[in-house]
């Protein structure tokens, strides 16, 4: 149903653009990325979200995407795990390499792809089940397990996702009744479960208080060490704390990708240090 | 822990699918079939003088039968039903919609229409033989099936009234109400006329239903083989639906002529709900 | 917003102007005038189900002073015209087992239908399907009972050597009757349900059918069951289909391929407007009556429940 176009690589037949656009400022070379879009173009029916994207993006580091709100910051990291396919008119052009596989190749499986890319949504979206029936959810999707077994890998996400001490006697009450923070650490549980080598944060704390945050941020900041990390935020402060990299997003393009201190501290591109000194978005 | 074969999962996921689609396929097929079914038998009998003549019951003149008592007496009693339902149900709608919304009263006044659909229609036909025909004495007319078939369309009527007024939004009340207009102007001038389109989904809804409706009648006492025409709402009656039921039952050899006052019966359905689309579309062409 | 709106309605007045040309009592008048009819529209339901309940009550207790209600509800043979025996039994099993039989035809292709319009269906085969869902919805129930006497009934005759009004017909197509309303309802239903739900599930590596089959309609299910019961609850009462195709019995009948009756069917077989009021078959028209719709209002208060429960999760 959501079959990709067959004009691969053509994206910049589509449209004619009268608007110049320089190349991103882009000052660190990564050899050897996890992620690599190479014009990577989105539309949404006749809208085109994201435009021209080649980005590489570091193993076991924590990358940020940021940029004002409608830059298609959301739409680059769903289109790393193919959640774009879920919405009706929208396809993608491009590549999209991760781990040097085409995730828009013909023998790619989405499944199978977001099985090892883990998503965490701006909202927290824990299933209404048990707390132990969210995080078993993954682990029975994709093996038999024993309880025995189902126990301990629940017992140990949870632990990784700092939130075994919070919940261990009511593992078995609903997920609902948790706190936001505490849900979007379940839903962080519920995707370290199956060992996923990705995780995408889609603004994973937006919704969150100042405390749960701090919190997120702290799992982040342990967690970069095993899995390669890509959070889309509109938080700046928060993409100084817990990114490596940077990539400053604008209008669908890649503005400027460098690593985060540098992006901060010395922006090459004006359009990035009007975004990151407040003057607009 | 030994991972589960996506191979197996994906056939799955297929044979599910193939179930689904089946589902929606038998659903497509069965009203393929009813309707071949229905036009096959009633092939024989589709004349012009169904619409004319009057019941018979001599099956040496089958070919004569008609439907002309029924039909006109189907445009009495679904018309009654109507001009009592409509302002009935619509009032009922706007009052839940837009003056009493969360209060007490409306939660139960809701639940009398919610559990009001849910009543099956035999019954109905037992409250208007015992209380319009008997109680009131009124007899087996024209006016007691109408107000039995008011209580029964009356809920579907309340429902997309409430939809339809739900629909229309907020800031066009805000604006008449800033304007110094009083509730009910405000409803009667904006509200209303932007709600026009579902009302008459509504209306064309009861219609539909008060016209397919048999047992309710039959219970109430509607006279098959009339042989003459309905006058008004104190005249005896029959309709459609219970002319064919009794045709059906005089014998086989009525069968042709009983589906082809089903062949009448969708036909006008068809086109009224048809008619109630166009309507629609234009309606809300204009809207806002 | 709209409440403030609302408020600003109720106190804004005229001004002196237009006071001058109409006093303000006729403007408090009219409205609450207008008020008070259309609470009156609105509770016409409310009286409605009173007098249906009265008008029942009234002539089933004349029946059940003359028919015990413990032989009424335990007794086994429904002979209303020779012997005057009158146990429900026969009608309520006959009833149970049509309505329970057209169920498990109906729910599970309903539930299919509104799985795949929801969760499959290409936009174009949405627009195709559900006005055929409508048009289906929107048949007669007569002419549902002529198609099971035309076409199923031959069919079950030559298979299983059925009677040519037999319960199986009944089954057949009130199963289908059902469709529409459980689809429309249960689609409903898993639309309610939030989609990051369902996203949550794809991105843990669900297929759409896991995703569906063990997030979306588990999450939904208070307000699939709430059409289920809706649904059940109208085979219940329905009366064309079973008085044209399913037959008539005295005894309980659970052979389905045989002649059954239900409580809807017998209230339409015996009620033609011609029965003395004071025949004791005529009164236990308004026992069974009653009966029916105990049973109904029951089923529909219980898919209140559900579907009230299922609205507090997501509204």
């Amino acid at each position: 149903m959501f079959r990709r176009p067959a004009a691969r690589g053509e994206s910049t037949v589509t449209e004619a653009e009268p608007e110049r656009i320089p190349e991103p400022a882009v000052s660190v070379v990564i050899e050897d990325p996890a992620i690599e879009s190479k014009n990577l173009s989105v539309w949404y029916r006749r809208k085109q979200a994201i435009k021209d994207v080649s980005l590489r993006i570091p193993r076991r580091k924590t990358t940020a995407i940021i940029g004002p709100s409608g830059c298609g910051k959301s739409t680059y990291l769903r289109a790393i795990n193919r959640m774009n396919d879920t919405i009706l008119g929208c396809r993608t052009t491009g590549e999209m390499l991760v781990e040097k596989e085409d995730a828009y190749g013909p023998n790619v499986d989405p499944v199978l792809l977001r099985r090892k890319i883990g998503l965490i949504f701006q909202k927290p979206n824990p299933f209404p089940k048990s707390v132990f029936r969210n995080i078993a959810f993954g682990i029975q999707l994709h093996y038999r397990a024993n309880s025995g077994e189902l126990e301990g890998i629940v017992k140990s996400a949870l632990e990784q996702a700092n939130l075994w001490d919070e919940v261990k006697d009511r593992l078995d009450e609903s997920a609902l009744g948790l706190s936001g923070g505490q849900q979007q650490r379940l839903c962080i549980a519920r995707a370290l479960a199956i060992e996923p080598e990705f995780l995408l944060m889609d603004e994973p704390c937006s919704a969150l208080d100042p405390v749960a945050t701090a919190k997120i941020e702290d799992l982040m900041f342990e967690l970069r060490k095993e899995v390669t990390i890509v959070i889309v935020t509109h938080n700046m402060q928060q993409a100084a704390r817990v990114a490596d990299y940077t990539a400053f997003m604008y209008l669908g393009r890649l503005v400027e990708f460098n690593r985060t201190r540098d992006l901060f501290e010395k922006p090459r591109e004006e359009l990035t240090e009007n975004y990151i000194t407040g003057r607009f978005g | 822990m030994r991972p589960k074969s996506l191979r197996v999962r994906k056939a799955k996921e297929a044979a599910y699918l193939a179930g689904f689609v089946l589902a929606v396929l038998a659903a497509l097929a069965v009203l393929g079939v009813l309707l071949w079914s229905i036009v096959a038998q009633a092939w024989p009998q589709l004349r012009w003088s169904l619409l004319t003549n009057y019941p018979l019951t001599d099956s040496t003149r089958v070919s004569e039968a008609g439907y002309a008592s029924a039909i006109v007496g189907t445009l009495w009693v679904v018309g009654l039903t109507l001009a009592l339902s409509l302002p009935l149900g619509i009032g009922a709608g706007i009052y839940l919609e837009e003056y009493a919304r969360q209060s007490r009263i409306s939660r139960v006044l809701q639940a009398g229409v919610t559990n009001l659909a849910g009543v099956p229609s035999v019954v109905f036909g037992l409250l208007g033989l015992a209380l319009f025909v008997r109680a009131f004495g009124l007899g087996k007319v024209v006016l007691a099936a109408s107000l039995t078939l008011t209580i029964l369309v009356f809920p579907y009527v309340v429902i997309t009234t409430r939809e339809a007024i739900r629909a229309v939004p907020q800031s066009i009340r805000d604006g008449s109400l800033a304007l110094g207009a009083t509730k009910w102007q405000t409803i009667r001038k904006q509200v209303l006329p932007a709600a026009a389109p579902g009302l008459l989904t509504g209306s064309i809804i009861a219609a539909a239903r008060a016209m397919g409706e048999t047992a309710p009648l039959i219970v109430l006492g509607s006279i098959p083989l009339m042989q003459f025409l309905p006058w008004g709402p104190d005249s005896l009656f029959v309709v459609m639906p219970v002319q064919i039921y009794a045709y059906f039952k005089t014998g086989p050899a009525w069968h042709g002529v009983a589906a082809a006052g089903m062949v009448i019966l969708l036909l006008i359905l068809f086109a009224v709900n048809g008619a109630a689309v166009v309507l629609r579309n234009r309606l809300q062409r204009q809207r806002w | 917003m709209s409440a403030n709106a609302r408020d600003a309605a109720e106190r804004v007045r005229p001004g002196k102007i237009l006071a001058a040309l109409e006093p303000q009592w006729v403007w408090d008048r009219g409205e609450a005038l207008i008020r008070f009819l259309l609470l009156l529209a609105a509770a016409f339901a409310v009286f409605a189900t009173l007098a249906i309940v009265i008008s029942l009550l009234s002539d089933a207790a004349v029946f059940f002073r003359r028919v015990s209600p413990l032989d009424f509800y335990t007794g086994t043979t429904w002979d209303p015209d020779i012997e005057e025996v009158f146990g429900v039994l026969p009608l309520l099993t006959g009833t149970l087992i049509i309505a329970g039989g057209a169920a498990l035809i109906g729910l599970p292709l309903g539930l299919g239908s509104a799985v795949f319009l929801r969760e499959y269906a290409p936009p174009r085969v949405r627009e195709i399907v559900k006005p055929v869902l409508e048009i289906l919805a929107g048949i007669p129930t007569i002419v549902f009972g002529f198609f099971a006497i035309f076409t199923i009934s031959p069919i079950l005759q030559d298979w299983f050597n059925a009677d040519f009004l037999n319960g199986a017909n009944a089954i057949i197509v009130i199963g289908i009757m059902i469709v529409p309303l459980v689809s429309s309802l249960s689609e409903d239903a898993l639309t309610a349900v939030p989609v990051e739900l369902r996203d949550g599930a794809l991105a843990l590596g669900a297929t759409r059918y896991e995703a569906v089959s063990r997030v979306v309609v588990p999450a939904g299910l208070s307000g699939i069951v709430a059409s289920f019961i809706l649904a059940f609850s109208r085979a219940v009462g329905e009366t064309m289909v079973v008085l044209l195709v399913a037959g008539q019995t005295t005894v309980i009948q659970l052979d389905i391929f045989r002649q059954m009756n239900t409580m809807a069917g017998f209230i339409a077989q015996r009620a033609t407007g011609d029965l003395a009021v004071d025949d004791p078959s005529y009164l236990s028209l308004f026992a069974v009556g009653l009966t029916l719709f105990a049973i109904t209002l029951g089923l529909n208060l219980l898919s209140d429940l559900f579907r009230a429960r299922f609205r507090e999760a997501y509204e």
